[in-house]
């Protein structure tokens, strides 16, 4: 998602405030400190596309219109300072930000939380930064905690024989005590056998 | 019957309490930012809280249907460390939030200068973002305690509506309401205040501008003690109506006065994307 589609996505009445709040940013970079609380209340909390909320959507475009040598500054600390809802959005938000990879530690924080709504907002696109060690960490922790992997970006492509190894363990241990393992990660582990079968074929 | 606890301290409670409360009929709660027993050296120690406060035990709290709020702010018997005197510049951030519906608690523990710095400082902060104060009254001293409170709360300018003045009793009620205040009641196991002595101020003073709370913290404390004492009201001739006012409609216009309440969608058994953590941490 673009900015401009976002901005798109969004109701008149949300368009409006946002692009008000976006004009104060551009003249005083530092009023996004009050703006981006306040985003949530001006512009809704409902979905809008594509698995974007109103807020998020109106959270990303702040962040947007900071100037591009003042973004990982105001990210980090809107991060630091945020309730769970603005944590997310600057977690959405990191993979449309002129940032490079500024963003990597917020992406460990969320990932040692335990809040659903910050793990699943980790792995998004932005997570082509991650390590691949850090990265399988964080899958196995989506398994763990019920969150389904629909939501990590680029999952078949960057999952490889090392997580099919973790994966295979958590099975193991699973049916040792009769737990079942969701059926999305059962899916991965038998797609991962499968090319590592095709592999020593 | 719905119920609404104005002021709980759910970090010192386990997820039995949530459970518990769930199935006695708390829908939504007030958790106002407090003194955590041991003493904070650092203002990053008060963030922490903070972030906690707007972030995990929202979280937590949606798990059973219960919503969540928080009131902010740096406590009393704490403003009188000058290693936490920092935490008043970082609570503009934290009073901008969308769970945060008043400043609180502010007020007084011994009265010192210290605390009173802090307390006038603090009712300006709600003036200026908006939001109602919760003022705690002192257990020493109390009766001259909420006195001074009352007078500083005059000065300071804010509406007196938008102020409950809390942990009151028998000697304290009567001057809190002639001020214009809301008067704020914590029902504990032994201290402070019980169902049946509640039951009789509400006799007394009537039903309008009152919060009545369990403060369940990490002290002698009980999470359905607010179930207790509407059950009590009921069957000393209140109406179902009376209790309803009581302990949900009351605590809606009060925090509703901030514009950041929000009741809406408060389903039990809420998760996100179907994930919840019922079945333990991770």
């Amino acid at each position: 998602m673009k900015p401009e589609e976002l901005r798109a996505a969004l109701d008149p009445s949300a368009v409006d405030w946002v692009d008000e709040a976006m004009r104060q940013v551009w003249a005083d970079p530092g009023a996004i400190a009050r703006l981006f609380p306040r985003a949530a209340r001006a512009c809704g909390r409902g979905p809008i596309k594509d698995g974007w909320t109103a807020d998020e959507a109106a959270r990303a475009l702040l962040l947007a219109a900071l100037p591009a040598d003042r973004v990982a500054v105001e990210v980090d600390r809107l991060y630091r300072y945020g309730d769970a809802s603005e944590k997310r959005a600057v977690l959405r938000a990191l993979p449309l930000l002129p940032i490079g990879d500024a963003g990597v530690p917020l992406l460990h924080d969320a990932i040692r939380t335990n809040d659903t709504r910050l793990v699943g907002a980790a792995l998004g696109a932005y997570a082509a930064h991650l390590d691949a060690a850090t990265w399988r960490q964080a899958v196995l922790k989506c398994v763990f905690m019920g969150l389904p992997l629909s939501i990590v970006d680029r999952l078949d492509e960057r999952a490889d024989e090392e997580l099919r190894v973790m994966l295979a363990g958590l099975a193991e241990e699973r049916a040792a005590a009769g737990r079942p393992m969701a059926a999305d990660a059962t899916g991965l582990l038998h797609r991962l056998a499968g090319t590592a079968l095709r592999k020593e074929a | 019957m719905r119920i609404f606890d104005p002021h709980i301290h759910m970090t010192s409670r386990t997820t039995d309490d949530y459970e518990r409360m769930a199935a006695a009929g708390v829908r939504a709660l007030v958790e106002p930012a407090f003194w955590l027993g041991q003493p904070r050296t650092s203002v990053a120690s008060f963030t922490d809280y903070f972030d906690s406060l707007v972030g995990w035990e929202p979280f937590r709290a949606g798990q059973f249907g219960i919503r969540h709020h928080a009131t902010i702010a740096l406590n009393p018997k704490e403003a009188n460390d000058p290693r936490c005197a920092g935490v008043l510049d970082v609570l503009p951030r934290y009073l901008e939030k969308d769970g945060v519906v008043a400043v609180g608690e502010i007020g007084y523990d011994s009265m010192t200068a210290e605390e009173d710095h802090a307390f006038a400082a603090q009712l300006a902060l709600a003036i200026e973002h908006e939001l109602p104060a919760l003022v705690h009254t002192p257990h020493r001293d109390k009766a001259r305690g909420t006195e001074r409170t009352i007078k500083v709360v005059a000065e300071s300018g804010i509406e007196p509506g938008r102020v409950v003045v809390d942990h009151l009793n028998e000697v304290t009620v009567a001057a809190v309401k002639d001020s214009g205040s809301w008067a704020g009641f914590s029902i504990y196991p032994d201290t402070k205040m019980s169902p049946p002595r509640m039951v009789e101020i509400l006799k007394q003073f009537g039903t309008e501008r009152v919060l009545v709370n369990s403060a369940a913290d990490w002290g002698k404390s009980d999470p359905l003690l607010t179930r207790e004492t509407a059950d009590l009201m009921l069957a000393s001739g209140f109406s179902d109506d009376d209790v309803d006012l009581v302990f949900w409609r009351n605590p809606v216009a009060f925090y509703g006065q901030s514009g950041k309440l929000d009741l809406d969608d408060i389903a039990p058994g809420a998760s996100f994307e179907g994930n919840s953590i019922l079945r333990g941490g991770s």
